[in-house]
């Protein structure tokens, strides 16, 4: 690591402008540098140290508070709860703006959950998810646009296409593994988003669709304030569904087929399981949370454009799912919630903030590359006296 | 007695090697029956041909399960093999590590259970009553294998020769009639290959399985196996009882170098 | 014809340049057997490089030929540092953790390097000087080739047969093989695996900040975002010829250079992107490892 600090002073040498010489930003750069470097190479020590330190004493089932804070409901209720009123009362706390951030923070919430299936638990890496925001998000757009459809109606159309399309790219795939499988789906999405911008008479382009209604609640007329709060319950809503719904199939037969089939393959199809529907099916169970929250997308912001599913839209979900813990439900809902509020609240930092973002992105992972909370399997318990 | 796996002059090539040369065996049902040959003898191979791991060049692998008429495998998948009942373990281990003891065994019960994603959703009463099947039978089959207190541990935390005992224990929870074993002894120390001895006739008496086994411990082998084939250079080289082979010319030069003669 | 060969000739230029920047994320995958996500960036910052050397050079007057042979060699120099800086602060400390963690921190090096450069150079395009002078002798053909063409080519097929070389011959070229083909036994033998992974990246990045600069005296102007795009294309070059070859880099460089090329000429020019891409998924479903990639299956 020493050998690092002379590049990383050396960086801020090549960036003084040509026309005016910037001495005083290079005077700053090599400052900041020096002290970030020191504290990198502190931190690194310390994270050897305390590894080193552990490994003796690791127990067999390590029972931290962690654990206890979530796998004994008489915790883990309260703070459900907790969470739950909280989330509830928050747009009647804050303003408008806030609320706003909130119901996008929330989208992303969804979005981590359902990569969550595809990579968290089915270990198939995923770089092109976005395209089935994509796909939903364009699937309300043109239907209202062509056909009139509301909301509603497009919700489960969205979805079930985002799946399909999700289980159409998986058939190709089947065989694919780690790396290649990442490519690939990056190229589809990357795919998706061409044809979107290109096809024009069908998509108007890079211009996107304007004027897409929001979701009517009974007909009435709503002004802007109470349009913001209503969705943001409908996505409060749409959320606790997927963490209902994710959480039974984590937990389900199918869930543990996924988790098999991330942790062996050979073994898992050895045991019996047909590892082809198993792929497919989480590929398209991933698929349709991000198409329905694609409409919801496009119902919020009453427009879409091709610009909006960009790579990095991908990579930030994936981010989610990582920053998290692979697996871990809650992990991915804290980890969506700070990934999208943290950027907000940095605007005080305005043009630093996405520099910032990147940083934490990397010191993240080299100081705790297991994610936030790593995935607590559940404890079966036998029913004494049900036996045969 | 009826016989339930009957390869048929088994060939299998990777490029220009001839790994398993028309090979031929037969197990009866309730039968323990080894396979052993020297290192690289090909006898994992033969194993991975079976089950549906390799896609066999030639010959013919008929199964015969209990009451029910002799049916072709070669060529089928991993899985259906595995539906159609014969459960294998492997030579390096293959748990779901990041999985706990018990849903290792649930695995297992994937193939005779049913539910699907939306009986996973809606939890309906017949799914319920399922898992709770699965849980309970999977309950069982651990206490049977003896790691019943270790259920909510990571598999990855199970010492050695106990990740063996829950491989079996998970292979036997797919509902098997010929149970495939890969060294199950590898890597034991004596008192565990003992206690192994005793736990495969016991899976044999009690879950009413026929056994096909890998092993190089020559006691373990000669101690529980009813037959035994020899192959070599994935030639069969010897086929009999336990005695019958100890004194096989061809065995011991295979096992000891051709100049045994000699010296 | 002469259509036919101008864009035969345009790809070729391309797909030199995809060669170029796939070299290095070949040589990390063989090597580390990861993806550098911000191997694009590195180009983009070779390109920055050349930039300002050689502006400022412009500016004190020096000659032309001393300015290109400066700035590129400024502009392999930093890119081989930062490369080597990259490795050490995102990939090192992450060499035994999950998979995944190494890939996300490189995303996150990636957002941080193009937000960098955007604070400090702003986020306009900026006009890069025409570095590489007419050749008289390409006059009558200059419909078809432009001379900075001919050296983007010339320079790609050079430093092919270098690295090639190198990884052939020499003793670091050889630790890098060994230590592809098993990490554990190489550093058992005595190869500081280190010191190597760190030569891959240093290279790797040196020939991306030579494609950078290159492509920027091509173009005529660079940004902050030139490093995405440039490195996803590049990427799929690699994997096209089979990830961890070298000479299925050159491969999948000239594919995908020509398919894009004759592509755009004859078909249409909005959809470039998309033929590059299917192609890329055409290939992988019917030949998984790439054109001339090993087929690797898993012992059981």
């Amino acid at each position: 690591m020493v050998l690092t600090f002379p590049f990383v002073a050396m960086k801020v040498d090549s960036f003084e402008n040509i026309v005016t010489w910037r001495w005083d930003n290079v005077l700053y750069m090599g400052v900041g540098c020096f002290f970030i470097s020191w504290l990198w190479r502190y931190l690194l020590q310390r994270k050897e140290f305390s590894k080193s330190d552990t490994t003796g004493k690791k127990n067999l089932i390590q029972q931290t508070w962690k654990d206890r804070l979530f796998s004994d409901p008489k915790v883990f209720c309260p703070v459900l709860i907790a969470a739950f009123c909280i989330a509830s009362v928050f747009p009647f706390i804050f303003s408008p703006y806030q609320t706003t951030i909130m119901t996008t923070a929330l989208i992303y919430v969804v979005l981590g959950l359902g990569l969550n299936i595809v990579v968290g638990l089915a270990g198939l890496l995923d770089l092109g998810y976005v395209a089935f925001y994509a796909v939903g998000a364009y699937s309300y757009a043109l239907f209202n646009y062509y056909y009139g459809f509301g909301f509603w109606a497009i919700l489960p159309v969205g979805a079930v296409l985002a799946g399909l399309c999700g289980v159409i790219l998986g058939v190709p795939v089947l065989r694919l593994r780690g790396d290649y499988l990442a490519i690939v789906t990056l190229g589809f999405g990357e795919i998706i988003r061409l044809v979107l911008e290109n096809w024009d008479d069908v998509t108007f382009g890079p211009q996107g669709i304007p004027n897409i209604p929001k979701p009517n609640f009974f007909g009435l007329e709503m002004d802007f304030q109470t349009v913001t709060l209503y969705m943001y319950f409908v996505v409060f809503a749409m959320t606790i569904f997927t963490i209902v719904v994710v959480r039974r199939l984590n937990n389900s037969r199918i869930g543990r087929a996924w988790i098999a089939l991330r942790e062996d393959e050979i073994a898992c199809q050895a045991m019996g399981i047909d590892t082809t529907k198993t792929k497919l099916t989480a590929f398209g169970l991933g698929a349709c949370w991000a198409g329905m929250m694609g409409v919801f997308f496009a119902a919020k912001n009453s427009f879409v454009n091709p610009h909006s599913f960009t790579f990095i839209q991908s990579a930030m979900i994936l981010c989610i799912v990582v920053l998290g813990g692979m697996g871990s439900i809650i992990g991915a809902i804290l980890a969506a919630l700070i990934l999208i509020l943290l950027p907000e609240y940095l605007r005080a930092f305005s043009e630093y903030r996405m520099l910032i973002f990147g940083g934490i992105m990397i010191i993240m992972m080299v100081f705790r590359p297991e994610g936030l909370i790593s995935n607590v399997r559940r404890k079966y318990e036998l029913h004494e006296g049900e036996k045969h | 007695m009826q016989t339930i796996l009957d390869v048929k002059q088994l060939t299998m090539d990777f490029g220009g090697l001839r790994a398993i040369d028309h090979v031929d065996l037969d197990i009866k049902q309730g039968e323990i029956v080894a396979l052993i040959g020297p290192n690289g003898a090909g006898k994992t191979t033969f194993f991975n041909c079976i089950t549906g791991i390799y896609k066999p060049t030639g010959g013919d692998v008929f199964i015969a399960p209990p009451d029910e008429k002799p049916k072709r495998i070669n060529g089928k998948k991993p899985n259906q093999i595995t539906v159609a009942g014969l459960a294998r373990t492997f030579q390096n281990i293959r748990l779901f590590a990041n999985m706990t003891v018990l849903e290792n065994v649930m695995i297992g019960q994937h193939c005779r259970t049913h539910t699907g994603i939306l009986g996973s959703i809606f939890k309906g009463k017949g799914v319920r009553a399922e898992e709770r099947r699965v849980i309970d039978y999977s309950h069982m089959l651990l206490k049977k294998v003896g790691l019943d207190q270790y259920a909510h541990y990571l598999a990855k935390n199970l010492p050695y020769a106990n990740q063996r005992r829950l491989e079996i224990a998970r292979a036997l929870a797919t509902d098997p009639f010929l149970l495939l074993l890969d060294e199950p002894a590898a890597g034991m120390n004596p008192q565990e290959t003992l206690e192994l001895d005793q736990f495969i006739t016991q899976i044999r008496e009690e879950e009413n399985v026929s056994i096909l086994l890998i092993e190089h411990d020559m006691r373990l082998v000669m101690s529980i196996s009813d037959r035994i084939f020899v192959v070599d250079y994935g030639k069969k080289i010897a086929q009999g009882t336990p005695a019958e082979i100890q004194n096989n010319e061809n065995v011991i030069k295979a096992y000891l170098g051709e100049d045994i003669d000699d010296a | 014809m002469d259509y036919f060969l101008e864009l035969f000739l345009g790809g070729l230029t391309r797909g030199s340049i995809y060669a170029l920047i796939a070299l290095g994320y070949t040589m990390v995958y063989g090597v580390l057997g990861l993806i550098n996500f911000a191997h694009g960036e590195v180009y983009m910052i070779g390109a920055f490089v050349g930039l300002i050397v050689s502006g400022f050079l412009t500016v004190l007057g020096w000659p032309i030929l001393a300015i290109v042979v400066i700035a590129t060699m400024m502009a392999m120099l930093f890119a081989g540092a930062y490369g080597f800086t990259i490795e050490k602060v995102a990939y090192q400390p992450l060499r035994h953790a999950p998979r995944l963690s190494p890939l996300i921190s490189a995303i996150g090096m990636s957002i941080f390097l193009q937000n960098y450069v955007l604070l400090a150079q702003s986020s306009d395009f900026q006009a890069f000087p025409q570095l590489v002078p007419e050749f008289e002798f390409l006059e009558p053909y200059s419909h078809i080739i432009l001379s900075t063409e001919l050296v983007i080519i010339l320079a790609a097929v050079v430093t092919l047969i270098a690295l090639f070389l190198l990884i052939k011959f020499t003793k670091i070229g050889k630790a890098m093989r060994a230590i592809s083909q098993d990490r554990q036994m190489a550093m058992l033998l005595g190869v500081n695996v280190d010191n190597v992974i760190s030569a891959t990246f240093i290279i790797g990045s040196a020939l991306a900040g030579l494609g950078g600069i290159l492509v920027a005296s091509h173009v005529g102007q660079i940004n902050f975002y030139i490093g995405f795009i440039a490195g996803i294309k590049a990427f799929t070059a690699a994997v096209l010829g089979g990830i961890g070859s070298i000479p299925g880099a050159a491969l999948g460089g000239l594919i995908l250079g020509w398919t894009e090329s004759f592509a755009t000429g004859y078909v249409s020019s909005d959809y470039e992107d998309v033929f590059a891409f299917g192609l890329l998924v055409f290939i992988l479903v019917f030949r998984p490892a790439g054109i001339l990639g090993k087929v690797s299956s898993e012992k059981v």
